[in-house]
């Protein structure tokens, strides 16, 4: 049985279960198995304990309606399985873990009786009757335990309490049996393209993917202890560039950082005269501990286990909204970043961004500059690199902030969510920028939650490196090959990843750059790169003329490069941010160019799609945004079939049709959804085919409806101004 | 910056008026003359003629419209500092031009107050001149130069044709001679309408007894009232209803026969008076489809309602009529919404709130307030598709009524979500059923601080509007519409939305005197097309009436504001064209070669294709199959 492993290679037909268990797991699985169902388990998963006749509560609560299955919790998932006959395959069907499965470092709280928080290590001999399971990805699930064994219940409340909520060692983790038990094709290369672009630039690569100047020796470099080396991040067009740092000391005698920094510059910047502004984020951006504290309070507006409270809370929404501050930070990171931008576009500066530990808001900041400049990151390719580039091998500590581990000394801080967030901002502000859809962002950001792969699971690279080292079973040869988030085959079958691209999305017309580049300069990956055989004068700005440029490369003295930023509070600061979005704004909108959010108040929303997906009474039945989505879908679908038609009849098309051979596929699983199912606001996580047509009517209206002040008083008036009708 | 609100008339009519200017000008001149005023409009006329010879006007005057006074001024501009330029105002409308391209072209009739700021002695730069208030969320300031008094020809010109009906002018519609293809006047026939309800029916029957508006002044002539119910009941219960606005059929529903009533308070009182025939025509309505019990949604907050017997209104009492049950809606009365959008315009005129936005928006209310007319309406909805009849009154059964009967019927018949459809709709609940129009909105009339002044249309709209956010495809007319029939509910320049009732319009001669806006949307009804309609006609719309999906209609609301980018299609939509562009040229491509290469496979395609041909909004589902 196991020989299939070696014979298997690659990852030919998904193999079943059974032949990558050990014997004796076998044994105790099978067990079980007579008497009781169990979901299809992954390879190397391995059931913990279970318990059947659990009530799994309908989410309409109050009815205490529900279905009885078995619960279990296996090395990787909290999983119900019901008695009765499974429903229908839904459209979006994750390959890893189905409707009533959680992940393990997907559940976030568990409570008891009386909405009692359950803490590990507390669970003694006492079971609660009832219990609520609250996932990171938002979705709610409620479990009657009285019905059960007592023995059963008590075991399966202690194993889930146990494996969820308890510190554990990294190697718990589901990805080291998963991985030991997969045969997983060659470890996935990110950045191919900066690799061999910037080798050939005058740099030296370090294995853990970071680019400093050949100029540089390695005396200069051990100088920093491993802390707070500044990195380069992205070259504007006009040679000045990003740059991301630890906190350092920036004035001093003899300053090590600063030599290292002109060299640094000299070898990314086309004019190295150009200023540094530096910009210490820990100024003017919330902490990662605001961050967690603010994100906790946004996300119980959507842990709804009651929807009489959830109807209740309505009237306040905005205010709750408001007061937990999580679109203000959003908002904060997106300004803080068109100021950078504004920095590179406009004023042709060079930026250092900095921090404590140079790998949480300096990633975030730093992406979202690029995001913004560079059309390349927009793209589904270009914005994997991105997010490999800048938090993979930017060292941002997934593993910590996500703190699968359960441990007290780490800080836990949704910083990559928050990322994903601005992201999601700016394509709903920007749609067709993006080649990638909302969707896409959404399973990005419930993938971190999934142990299994190695994108999400270490610090750093290093951390990464040694870890999937240990682990290999076979310590001579290769590390533990895991598959990476990107590997989306591992969740999503072909149809479904189709929904990941955004119909709006079109290639960048294919024109006569030879023409066009002459007087308008484009934001060309070639440019955004260092280059040292790119010695053109800088090419002009989206702002400023070459005039300005001179004056700037003459009159800048070495003394006065270095400029701390104003402080951001200032009023200054924000009213130039205000001035430049609008200059930005008042030129025509160009997809493939420079991209600005607008910050206003009601520009900044709530991500409905992702917070808003599980709860039954805002779905909004046969509408939502997809309704309008899938009818381009269905159009683009209909061209791509005529264009290969015309294909067929040896006709070539000119290239200058927008839409023209769009890599997008979207349409044919929304066609097929459309047919099948009615599609919601929610579409494609809930499909609503069981779901009653009943409008959600909100309850207790009157008691919260408060009309204050002046209003009050005109509240008991009669329609009629005259004074006969006054009351 | 300021977007023209209107469409340009159709282009002829516009070439026509410069030529024509004075052979128009003497056939206004001569209606005009009826006034007292007229020796100052033949000196405003005389003045304008003049200007019109030294400048030629940027804008296209709409035939009928004509040139006032032209001064040089400094506008204030919120956004961009002051800026010189010229304002032209005419019988319609106040334009402003300046050369580095700011225009403000506003009707007169959005205007709602127009102030003198500062004085001849004021100090401070731009500190002389007009502050003018707009009913469409915006204000405007001019700045004059301080030395003799400069300001005083344009505050009275302004005044007088800002505010005809205060001046004894006549409103501009009835000035106007625009000309359009389609008569907008023949949309609603009360008749057909009905019918298309398919009444009468046997339960059902449509009644002449308000033909000379002496059963109810604000009500129309046409009424459809339970077929059991004689003239004479009908009368009778005139008498207990609020300015005998008896209970009414306004929708029924073709399967399970429900209905929607619509009437005003029961004359209850302090002193909880009964009213036999009252109860016994209830008592009829639910018995029209075998309703078990009939629901009575008393659009009021329940102590509203309750207040309301001091003045002798109230409501149904559960002992009096037995088998009906009442439900309070809860929606608050035209001042608190009035109070409502004044809050909503200072957080976001000039500039959008900036700090605690979020908590800004809520502490107007606004979207409270719709949120709780909408879930009234699904309410009603759900009823009527659950086969129980209802009837909804407030207190007058003007204002909220008209909201929630004609919502719900937006959610419930698919036929008022088409262009043509929602016209109907506007017409028969809002328009001939007296929603009181020239009280809220004040059209021509210069007390701005009028009590009975109230945006409950403008509600309903935005109402309308997030269905549409919700249901992107269900709507056969798309945002554009809903803009321009808010322009033209102030703008005075048609006569639909003028007056408060069918009595008074039959006194004006509205329809024979003036042009309807559907003669405007009719005529070049493309550009109000959603393109995206998919019609469903069987399906019963619920909106989420939840904070969570409602969203400030920031493109009418803040649409002043540079800062929120005016697309003219939004990405979705271009993106969409662009596509059933394509998709024709290469439906016409395949044609041509197959024309050529004569496969035989191919017949099938090339039939296809020519269905194509047709406009976009017509959308062929047949290119599914695969080929």
């Amino acid at each position: 049985m196991l020989s299939s492993l070696g014979s298997a290679g690659g990852k030919s037909a998904k193999p079943s279960f059974v032949s990558y268990v050990t014997p004796e797991e076998i044994k105790s699985e099978k067990e079980p198995s007579r008497k009781e169902k169990h979901p299809d388990l992954l390879p190397g998963e391995v059931v913990f304990c279970s318990a059947s006749t659990v009530l799994k509560y309908t989410q309409d609560d109050l009815s205490q309606r529900g279905v009885f299955g078995v619960l279990l919790c296996t090395n990787f998932r909290v999983s119900f399985v019901s008695d009765e006959a499974p429903t229908e395959e839904m459209l979006f069907k994750n390959k890893l873990y189905g409707e009533n499965d959680i992940p393990l470092s997907c559940v976030d709280n568990i409570y008891g009786d009386k909405r009692k928080l359950i803490t590990g290590g507390l669970v003694k001999n006492k079971y609660p009757s009832k219990m609520i399971i609250h996932c990171k990805d938002l979705r709610v699930f409620q479990f009657s335990l009285s019905f059960s064994k007592e023995e059963d219940a008590k075991k399966i409340f202690q194993g889930i309490v146990h494996h969820c909520l308890e510190p554990k060692s990294l190697r718990c983790l589901f990805a080291f049996s998963y991985c030991e038990n997969t045969s997983y094709p060659g470890s996935y290369s990110y950045c191919r393209e900066h690799l061999v672009s910037s080798r050939s630039l005058g740099f030296l690569l370090f294995p853990v993917y970071f680019i400093v100047p050949k100029n540089v020796s390695d005396e200069d470099l051990t100088k920093y202890q491993g802390k707070g080396l500044p990195m380069w991040c992205w070259s504007h067009h006009s040679g000045c560039a990003l740059f991301k740092t630890a906190s350092i000391p920036l004035v001093q005698e003899d300053n090590v950082p600063q030599t290292y920094m002109e060299k640094m510059l000299t070898a990314v910047a086309h004019n190295h005269l150009y200023s540094v502004k530096t910009e210490d984020l820990s100024d003017t951006l919330p902490t990662v501990q605001d961050i967690l504290l603010s994100y906790n309070r946004f996300k119980q507006f959507f842990l709804i286990d009651n929807t009489t409270e959830f109807w209740m809370s309505d009237m306040k929404w905005f205010s709750s909204l408001d007061n937990c501050g999580w679109l203000d930070i959003i908002r904060q990171c997106l300004q803080k970043a068109v100021e950078v931008v504004e920095s590179l576009e406009k004023e042709n500066t060079n930026v250092l961004i900095m921090e404590e530990g140079g790998s949480d808001l300096c990633c975030v900041v730093s992406s979202l500059v690029q995001l913004m400049l560079d059309p390349y990151y927009r793209t589904l390719l270009g914005f994997q690199s991105l997010v490999q580039k800048e938090w993979v091998a930017g060292g941002h500590a997934f593993l910590d902030r996500s703190n699968h581990l359960h441990l007290k000394d780490k800080v836990e801080s949704p910083v990559f969510l928050l990322f994903l967030e601005c992201v999601w901002q700016l394509q709903q502000q920007h749609g067709p920028a993006f080649q990638f859809s909302e969707t896409y962002l959404t399973v990005l950001s419930d993938s971190i939650h999934v142990p299994v792969f190695t994108t999400f699971l270490f610090n750093n690279d290093g951390h990464r490196d040694s870890l999937l080292r240990a682990e290999s079973p076979h310590t001579q040869r290769s590390p533990l090959n895991c598959p990476t988030v990107w590997d989306w085959s591992v969740q999503f079958d072909c149809k479904a990843q189709d929904l990941f691209t955004n119909p709006l999305y079109t290639e960048k017309p294919k024109q006569d750059t030879s023409v066009r580049k002459s007087y308008r300069p484009r934001h060309l990956r070639q440019l955004s790169l260092p280059s040292s055989a790119f010695k053109t004068p800088p090419k002009k700005g989206f702002f400023k003329d070459e005039a300005d440029n001179l004056k700037k490369i003459l009159g800048v003295k070495r003394l006065s490069r270095w400029m701390l930023s104003p402080s951001s509070d200032s009023p200054q600061t924000s009213s130039s941010v205000r001035e430049f979005y609008e200059a930005w704004q008042t030129k025509p909108l160009d997809y493939h160019g420079l991209l600005l959010p607008c910050l206003d108040g009601p520009s900044i929303r709530v991500w409905m799609q992702r917070y808003l997906r599980w709860i039954h009474d805002v779905q909004i039945l046969g509408g939502g945004p997809v309704a309008m989505l899938s009818k381009v879908s269905e159009i683009l679908g209909e061209v791509q079939e005529l264009q290969r038609q015309l294909d067929r009849h040896g006709c070539t098309l000119t290239s200058n049709h927008k839409g023209a051979r769009p890599r997008a596929k979207t349409a044919a699983a929304v066609i097929a959804a459309r047919s099948s199912v009615r599609l919601s606001s929610s579409f494609p996580f809930v499909t609503s085919r069981n779901w009653s047509f009943k409008p959600a009517i909100p309850t207790s209206l009157l008691q919260s409806l408060m009309v204050t002040g002046m209003a009050g008083n005109l509240a008991d008036r009669e329609d009629d101004g005259g004074p006969e009708s006054l009351v | 910056m300021a977007r023209a609100v209107f469409s340009s008339p159709n282009a002829a009519a516009a070439a026509n008026i410069l030529v024509n200017f004075a052979v128009l000008h003497i056939a206004t001149w001569s209606r005009k003359s009826q006034f007292n005023s007229a020796l100052m409009c033949f000196r405003t006329a005389a003045a304008s003629r003049e200007s019109l010879k030294m400048e030629p006007l940027a804008v296209t005057l709409l035939p009928g419209e004509e040139r006032v006074i032209d001064k040089d001024i400094m506008y204030i501009c919120p956004f961009s500092g002051p800026v010189k330029g010229k304002v032209f105002i005419t019988n319609y409308r106040l334009y402003f031009k300046s050369d580095p391209s700011v225009t403000l072209n506003v009707p007169l009739g959005a205007i709602g107050r127009v102030e003198k700021m500062g004085g001849a002695s004021s100090r401070g730069e731009n500190s002389y001149g007009l502050d003018i208030t707009c009913k469409d969320m915006r204000n405007l300031r001019f700045a004059l130069k301080q030395e003799g008094h400069s300001r005083r020809d344009i505050f009275d010109i302004l005044f007088r044709y800002a505010f005809p009906l205060s001046h004894g002018l006549l409103l501009f519609a009835y000035l106007s001679q625009e000309k359009y293809e389609e008569n907008g006047w023949s949309v609603y026939k009360p008749m057909e309408e009905f019918r298309r309800q398919g009444l009468p029916t046997d339960k059902w029957r449509i009644t002449f007894i308000n033909d000379n508006y002496e059963l109810c002044d604000t009500y129309p002539t046409i009424l459809v009232v339970p077929f059991k119910a004689t003239e004479e009941d009908l009368r009778k219960v005139s008498t207990f209803r609020s300015r005998g606005r008896i209970p009414v059929l306004s929708w029924i529903h073709r399967e399970n026969q429900a209905v929607i009533c619509r009437c005003s308070q029961p004359l209850v009182g302090m002193s909880g008076k009964r009213n036999k025939d009252d109860e016994r025509y209830l008592e009829v309505i639910r018995e029209a489809n075998g309703t078990a019990k009939l629901t009575i949604y008393d659009a009021r907050p329940s102590v509203n309602a309750v207040a309301n017997k001091a003045t002798g209104g109230g409501y149904e009492g559960d002992d009096t009529y037995q088998n009906a049950e009442l439900v309070f809606l809860d929606i608050h009365n035209i001042h608190v919404m009035r109070e409502s959008l004044k809050k909503l315009k200072d957080i976001v005129y000039p500039n959008v709130e900036e700090s605690h936005w979020l908590s800004s928006l809520e502490s107007t209310h606004w979207l409270e307030h719709i949120k709780l007319v909408l879930s009234g309406a699904i309410q009603v909805a759900d009823k009527i598709s659950g086969g129980n009849s209802v009837v909804v009154h407030c207190s007058d059964g003007w204002d909220r009524t008209a909201q929630l009967t004609s919502l719900a019927m937006l959610m419930l018949d698919s036929h008022y979500r088409t262009l043509r459809g929602f016209q109907v709709l506007l017409e028969k609940e809002w328009i001939s059923f007296g929603h009181k129009f020239a009280s809220r909105i004040g059209h021509g009339d210069k007390n701005h601080a009028d009590q009975d002044r109230s945006p409950i249309f403008v509600q309903f709209i935005d109402c309308v509007w997030q269905m549409t956010k919700q249901f992107p495809t269900a709507f056969e007319f798309n945002e554009r519409l809903l803009m321009t029939i808010l322009d033209h509910l102030f703008s005075c320049r048609f006569g639909t939305f003028l007056y408060n009732c069918e009595s008074a319009r039959d006194t004006n001669e509205v329809r024979s005197k003036t042009v309807s806006l559907w003669s405007l949307v009719n005529s070049d009804s493309t550009s109000y097309l959603n393109p995206f309609y998919t019609p469903e006609s069987s399906r019963v719309l619920y909106p989420v009436a939840s904070m969570r999906h409602l969203e400030l209609w920031v493109t009418y609301y803040i649409r002043w504001n540079p800062r929120i980018r005016q697309q003219q299609q939004s990405p979705v939509e271009q993106r969409y064209m662009e596509l059933l562009a394509l998709r024709d040229e290469y439906l016409k491509k395949l044609e041509e070669l197959q024309l050529t290469d004569s496969s035989p496979n191919s017949s099938h395609l090339s039939n296809s294709s020519a269905s194509n041909a047709a406009s976009p909004t017509q959308h062929i589902n047949h290119l599914h199959t695969p080929f």
